[in-house]
């Protein structure tokens, strides 16, 4: 199968436009014809040229940029409509499909009734479509690009045979070669002394020729499908009640993690859909700690959201879906592992994050700077792992606070000081540890300069950690010791 | 908490509190060398410091809470307290408890078999405490570790099955042990160093 006009088809779907259209694409600062549809390529365009030249052979041209993400998403989407007619489907390119139709044309009865029954099909759809059906794969590609048609079973050489050798696909250096040859179909090419071809073109040409005529095998490997997780329950009556709703998320849950583990994957994010009689579907999103497939260990943390929704006049679908992934292989159970450590801790995070947030549940990493705030790192613990190392070469203060400037002169700390309105006098200072700005950082709160860290030790029994700055004289409060 | 000396260990399935200025440091040494869920409420701009609780515990083994205000805050204590997974969980209040909280905060506490500690405002205690504590750090005279002094001034005054008590403690972070010290003046060979 293949869809010659697929991108501009696909644009073209969602807004029809009755005149000549052109998807462009931006290149190296130019902008190229993409794909057309078939009243522009009337008109004299090919694809590949430039846009401005395309302007000036039709001015009437609608365009509108490329989206090739999109097409390939389309194209996707076409292989598994395609697996109505057989399950070995895969992609061929970005514009075609390889189907492997041995032993389901019956069910169409017949080739020829099933290839009408998809041209049928794709033009209801809105899209062009080229057939080609033969017992290889290279001739059927061949017979779709260059002459539609159905190569009889064993007849592939005599259906190819007055082709153009490009429908072998091979590159254009190989195809120019062939023609300064004077071989320009496949038929001549079939005449022709293979080894001197092989020494002068290369073995490419023909593997190709093989392929197409089915002396070389070519396997079509469909692609897997993704796995989905995704289940729904539906039910006979409408339900209202808590139990009900945990009962029936029991089992979805279930289904689901069977599915998670049978793929070695956790789930990260669910989203529970309640679907309402009169059409409201509230949900329930459920972020987790950590990745997990244990349905016993799940259900309990649905059991906050769950309460909080409005049943209406009753539920009558549900659905659970997986959202976010994460790969989670199966382990070994050791006998050294604690049985309720860490998963119970990650229960409890994702308990609370239900309430307050999951990234407002933090732990500390080290990090490496002599600055006071950055000496840590806050990461949510969701998304972090506990680290070790951490070492100060000075004693560093319990607390810390934005400085509060205190009055004092001089590059000693002063005798007598107010601090948040309690008179301290010094009793001992050590110091000071002189401390510079990371100038490779940009920090608003370091535009003072240098900074002589003291300890000092009050009369009245406090310990604070004050600052002086030499370059912008002034003596700050930063922190509390123990 | 099994390194602490008797009158300082806080009994499990409670909730205590702590006042004073070194209400911190008591919390870090209480927690000791467990897993802490530590509940703050995110608009204060004072920040723990995970280097200056080292000393005392490891960082590693510290979970934050930020939560939005008070009831989110008693909210996730309650959760925690109930649940067990982590077994010291401490609380910033801003306000005072009333009895209902404080009694609620109790039977989490003892449902989990964890041991929970409010660090209050000063004179801002509930009555469903269990014990309350001041600290308040003090100055040490003795020259011994200029620059790495934790004396400290530890005062009950609440206890509900006990009696109140004071002591001078000092930490030892080489050994991570806390020892009992007199009081300052009544050392021998400091009498005339005014307390």
């Amino acid at each position: 199968m293949w869809f010659p006009r697929l991108a501009s088809d696909r644009a073209l779907r969602t807004c029809p436009v009755d005149a000549p259209f052109a998807l462009t694409l931006r290149q190296s600062n130019t902008e190229w014809v993409h794909c057309l549809n078939a009243r522009a390529e009337r008109q004299g365009l090919h694809r590949g040229m430039r846009m401005a030249d395309a302007r000036v052979f039709c001015p009437d041209l609608v365009s509108r940029p490329a989206r090739p993400d999109l097409d390939a998403r389309f194209l996707a989407a076409l292989r598994r409509w395609a697996t109505r007619y057989c399950p070995w489907v895969a992609c061929e390119g970005e514009d075609g499909l390889v189907l492997d139709v041995t032993g389901s044309t019956h069910l169409w009865d017949g080739e020829a009734a099933m290839l009408s029954e998809m041209r049928m099909r794709a033009t209801r759809a809105g899209l062009s479509l080229r057939l080609g059906l033969a017992d290889t794969r290279g001739a059927a590609w061949a017979l779709a690009h260059h002459g539609e048609g159905i190569a009889p079973p064993g007849a592939a050489q005599e259906a190819l045979a007055a082709l153009p050798v490009a429908a072998l696909r091979l590159g254009s250096e190989t195809v120019t070669a062939l023609q300064r040859l004077g071989l320009r179909t496949v038929g001549d090419l079939c005449t022709t002394p293979r080894a001197p071809l092989a020494r002068r073109l290369g073995p490419d040409l023909l593997m190709r020729l093989d392929q197409a005529l089915g002396r070389q095998p070519e396997s079509i490997s469909p692609e897997r499908e993704p796995p989905h997780y995704g289940v729904r329950l539906t039910f006979p009556e409408p339900i209202g009640l808590v139990d009900d709703v945990m009962g029936a998320t029991a089992r979805l849950l279930e289904a689901l993690c069977a599915k998670l583990k049978a793929n070695e994957a956790g789930a990260r994010t669910l989203v529970l859909t309640l679907r309402r009689v009169d059409q409201g579907s509230p949900h329930v999103e459920l972020r987790l700690a950590a990745a997990m497939r244990d349905p016993a260990r799940i259900l309990p943390l649905f059991e906050r959201g769950v309460s909080e929704v409005d049943a209406g006049f009753g539920i009558d679908q549900m659905r659970l879906e997986a959202k976010l992934v994460e790969s989670l292989p199966v382990q070994q159970i050791s006998a050294s592992a604690a049985p309720s450590g860490p998963d119970r801790q990650q229960d409890l995070v994702t308990r609370i994050g239900t309430r307050i947030g999951l990234e407002n549940i933090q732990r500390f990493l080290p990090a490496d700077s002599h600055i006071p705030e950055r000496s840590f790192l806050i990461a949510p613990a969701a998304w972090s792992a506990p680290e070790s190392g951490w070492f100060s070469p000075r004693p560093r203060p319990l607390r810390l606070f934005p400085p509060e400037p205190i009055a004092g002169t001089g590059n000693r700390p002063p005798r007598s000081f107010r601090w948040r309105r309690m008179p301290l006098s010094t009793a001992r200072a050590t110091g000071p540890e002189r401390i510079a700005p990371e100038w490779w950082l940009e920090d608003d709160n370091w535009r003072s300069g240098l900074r002589d860290y003291w300890h000092v030790e009050t009369r009245q029994g406090r310990r604070l950690w004050l600052f002086y700055t030499p370059q912008n004289p002034g003596w700050f409060v930063q922190g509390e010791f123990a | 908490m099994s390194s602490l000396p008797d009158p300082f260990q806080l009994r499990r399935s409670r909730v205590h509190e702590a006042c004073g200025p070194g209400a911190t440091t008591f919390a870090a040494i209480a927690a000791g060398a467990q897993d802490v869920l530590w509940i703050r409420e995110s608009w204060q701009t004072e920040s723990l410091n995970p280097l200056g609780l080292a000393p005392f515990l490891d960082p590693s083994r510290l979970l934050l809470a930020q939560t939005r205000d008070q009831t989110d805050s008693l909210a996730v204590a309650e959760e925690a307290l109930k649940d067990g997974a982590i077994p010291v969980v401490v609380i910033e209040c801003t306000r005072a408890l009333d009895l209902r909280e404080g009694r609620r905060l109790q039977l989490a506490a003892k449902a989990g078999n964890t041991t929970g500690l409010c660090l209050i405002p000063e004179g801002m205690g509930s009555n469903a405490a269990e014990t309350r504590w001041r600290a308040s750090p003090v100055l040490d005279p003795s020259e011994s570790a200029p620059g790495d002094s934790t004396l400290m001034h530890w005062e009950i005054i609440k206890n509900k099955s006990g009696t109140n008590g004071a002591w001078h403690v000092r930490w030892d972070a080489a050994s991570r042990r806390l020892h009992v010290v007199s009081p300052v003046g009544q050392r021998p060979g400091s009498q005339n160093v005014p307390g």
